[in-house]
């Protein structure tokens, strides 16, 4: 990439007591790019993605967004960053738009977008419905309609897809693409789905106990395999990312 | 005007309003509640009306003349004073006297006869205040000593057998009854309700809110954005202290309406003085809820701090019952300064100027808190 990266990550540790959550990662998220994170549960990815949103410190290392720190920068980069965290639950009793209204004051706009992000996530229908009434995928659409209400620069989405049946699964990753090709909002996105990877992402990190086994392209990832592992001399290189993520992992991706 | 409408703090102050609005239970335990309890009291203490006491005589011949009875003097005075004679389904005997008095409230004294186990049985479970039998023309009473409404209707009674001229021109003349409003118990306790529900509705209110809104990781969700966090804070207990300025103003209302309170100090001070107690309790609670995501422990939190005051600080009773060495530190709570202050400016007719210090301390309690509070405040 030619371009100055967006989101810079050198070199990351996070701990908790006992657990290492992440152990020395380095990322670089250039302007337009899609990233999925992939991992098994408790790999790191929700800790990771939450210290590039400002959200968590990193015990060590350097995470820069824009070229700026956290630090005393906090004000301006909220600006420009739109999330969804792993599981939030909005306020029940408000209503959908109402929800959208009060996360679009927070940014200074007003009615105008609210509707168009109830439209781009195709939630017309459901706006004088009280968010405890929303069914688990409407909630998660809500999630991503508030993740896109500034027009973000970066847009960081924790797990947006889970938990979604495969027809909703299939219109979110179109919002996401519709998205790409509009804008040059850069994505961070973790699941454990290896189609959304496939299907939205142009850059692939697989991390596993807080490092990064893998990164690349698809094509990267699947074709020019140079790290030879035992197994590959059995069986050639690995066809698709599944197995791939098997023999990196030494288990099965699903949650 | 739309602009305005945009702002953070108009669209968090709205958010927080409708949440409040469509809780109904809310609306019962703020309004409704507060009503009933007022008025519940207000009837059993302040409106003395008519009383009933009960009094078992042993012996069926001082209540009626068989043949062969021989002469009684209870059964002289009921018969003299035309106590009305009633039989029971199973047969029970009692007769009853009416003693009207217009400035203690009347009596009614229902004799039942019993025999003596009967009598005391009933004597442990309440429902009767002194026991009566005779003995050859002289009366005993029994009952128990440390009982003052066995106490107030042996007196009563036994004065009434003595001065039988009572029964048409009941209490002395040198008996003028306060009734002047201020000085029923409905005027102590409105002002003690008023109070406790301000600090109830903080801390279930503002506390519980945050804990729960943390909890949820709602508050890692909003501060992920560029929201003020102090805007927060301010939405949340701004709506509160309105809500607050409702519900007292429909309790004040209420009472108004069926007991004649009036406010008889200065209603500037009052209004003062309300503010500064809001803060105070707003302050506390967010303090308390700065730390924890838990709810459970919110819960204890709020009960720890709510459940003394409730006690100790004078609500439903004065607190200058509790030993002398407790009440400096009595006097300190929030609570106690609150509603010492509110109570009297609603019946002592406290000016402006004396409420001023107080209310300072109430405010600068509330300002610490919330700054304590916020320093420490998690958002996730
Ligand atoms: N607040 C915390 N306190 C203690 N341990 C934590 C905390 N947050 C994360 N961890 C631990 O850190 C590790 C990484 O967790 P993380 O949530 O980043 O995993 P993940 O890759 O997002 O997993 P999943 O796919 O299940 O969401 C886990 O072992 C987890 O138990
Ligand atoms: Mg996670």
């Amino acid at each position: 990439m030619n371009s100055e990266a967006v989101i810079r990550v050198k070199n990351v540790h996070k701990s908790f007591k006992t657990v290492h959550a992440v152990r020395g990662i380095d990322l670089d998220i250039h302007p337009g790019q899609f990233v999925a994170l992939l991992g098994p549960n408790g790999a790191g990815k929700t800790t990771l993605v939450e210290m590039i949103e400002g959200i968590q410190k990193p015990d060590r290392g350097e995470i820069l967004i824009t070229g700026k720190p956290w630090r005393g920068n906090e004000k301006e980069l909220r600006k420009i960053i739109g999330l969804s965290l792993q599981e939030t639950r909005f306020i029940d009793k408000l209503r959908l738009f109402e929800t959208l209204r009060l996360f679009a004051s927070f940014f200074g706009l007003g009615k105008e977008r609210c509707e168009e992000v109830m439209n781009l996530v195709g939630l017309e229908e459901k706006r004088q419905a009280y968010v405890v009434n929303l069914s688990g995928g409407q909630r998660q659409r809500l999630a991503l309609g508030v993740a896109l209400l500034n027009k973000p620069k970066i847009l960081l989405l924790d797990e947006p897809t889970t938990g979604l049946d495969p027809q909703a699964r299939r219109e979110v990753w179109m919002i996401l693409k519709k998205l790409k090709d509009a804008s040059s909002t850069s994505l961070i996105l973790t699941t454990h789905y290896m189609e959304e990877a496939e299907q939205l992402c142009d850059y692939i990190v697989i991390i596993d106990h807080g490092t990064i086994l893998k990164e690349g392209t698809l094509p990267d990832l699947l074709g020019t395999s140079s790290a030879v592992t035992k197994k590959e001399e059995y069986h050639g290189p690995p066809r698709n990312l599944d197995e791939l993520f098997i023999e990196l992992t030494g288990r099965h991706l699903n949650e | 005007m739309v602009k305005w409408l945009n702002s953070q703090l108009w669209q968090l102050i709205l958010a927080n309003a409708r949440e409040l609005l469509r809780e109904p239970a809310v609306l019962f335990w703020g309004i409704v509640f507060p009503i009933l309890m007022s008025l519940g009291l207000g009837v059993a203490f302040t409106k003395k009306k008519d009383v009933t006491v009960n009094i078992a005589v042993i012996g069926r011949n001082h209540l009626v003349q068989a043949p062969g009875d021989s002469a009684s003097v209870i059964r002289n005075f009921l018969q003299d004073n035309r106590a009305a004679l009633r039989v029971g389904k199973d047969g029970a005997l009692s007769r009853e006297l009416r003693v009207p008095d217009d400035k203690l409230g009347g009596t009614t004294y229902i004799f039942e006869n019993m025999d003596w186990n009967t009598a005391m049985v009933s004597l442990k479970r309440g429902n009767l205040n002194l026991v009566m039998d005779e003995d050859n023309g002289q009366i005993s009473y029994h009952f128990d000593p440390m009982n003052p409404d066995a106490q107030l209707t042996y007196l009563k009674f036994s004065k009434l057998m003595k001065e039988p001229g009572m029964l048409i021109k009941p209490s002395e003349t040198e008996i003028r009854p306060l009734t002047v409003n201020g000085t029923r118990y409905i005027d102590f306790l409105v002002p003690g309700l008023i109070c406790m529900g301000v600090m109830m509705s903080c801390m279930w209110g503002v506390s519980y809110d945050i804990i729960e809104k943390r909890s949820k990781k709602l508050l890692r969700r909003m501060i992920a954005t560029p929201m003020k966090r102090s805007n927060f804070l301010v939405a949340l207990i701004t709506v509160r202290i309105t809500m607050n300025f409702m519900e007292a103003g429909l309790l004040l209302f209420f009472s108004w309406l069926v007991f004649d309170i009036t406010i008889q100090g200065s209603v500037p001070a009052l209004l003062l003085f309300f503010i500064s107690g809001n803060i105070a309790f707003a302050g506390i609670a967010v303090f308390l809820s700065c730390n924890t995501s838990k709810t459970e422990i919110g819960n204890g939190l709020i009960n720890l701090i709510s459940m003394p005051m409730m006690v100790l600080s004078g609500i439903f009773f004065s607190y200058h019952n509790f030993p002398a060495w407790s009440l400096p530190v009595i006097r300190k709570f929030p609570l106690t300064m609150m509603a010492d202050g509110v109570r009297g400016i609603f019946i002592e007719s406290t000016g402006f100027s004396q409420v001023l210090l107080p209310a300072a301390i109430m405010l600068a309690i509330g300002v610490v808190f919330f700054t304590a509070g916020l320093k420490l405040f998690k958002w996730h």
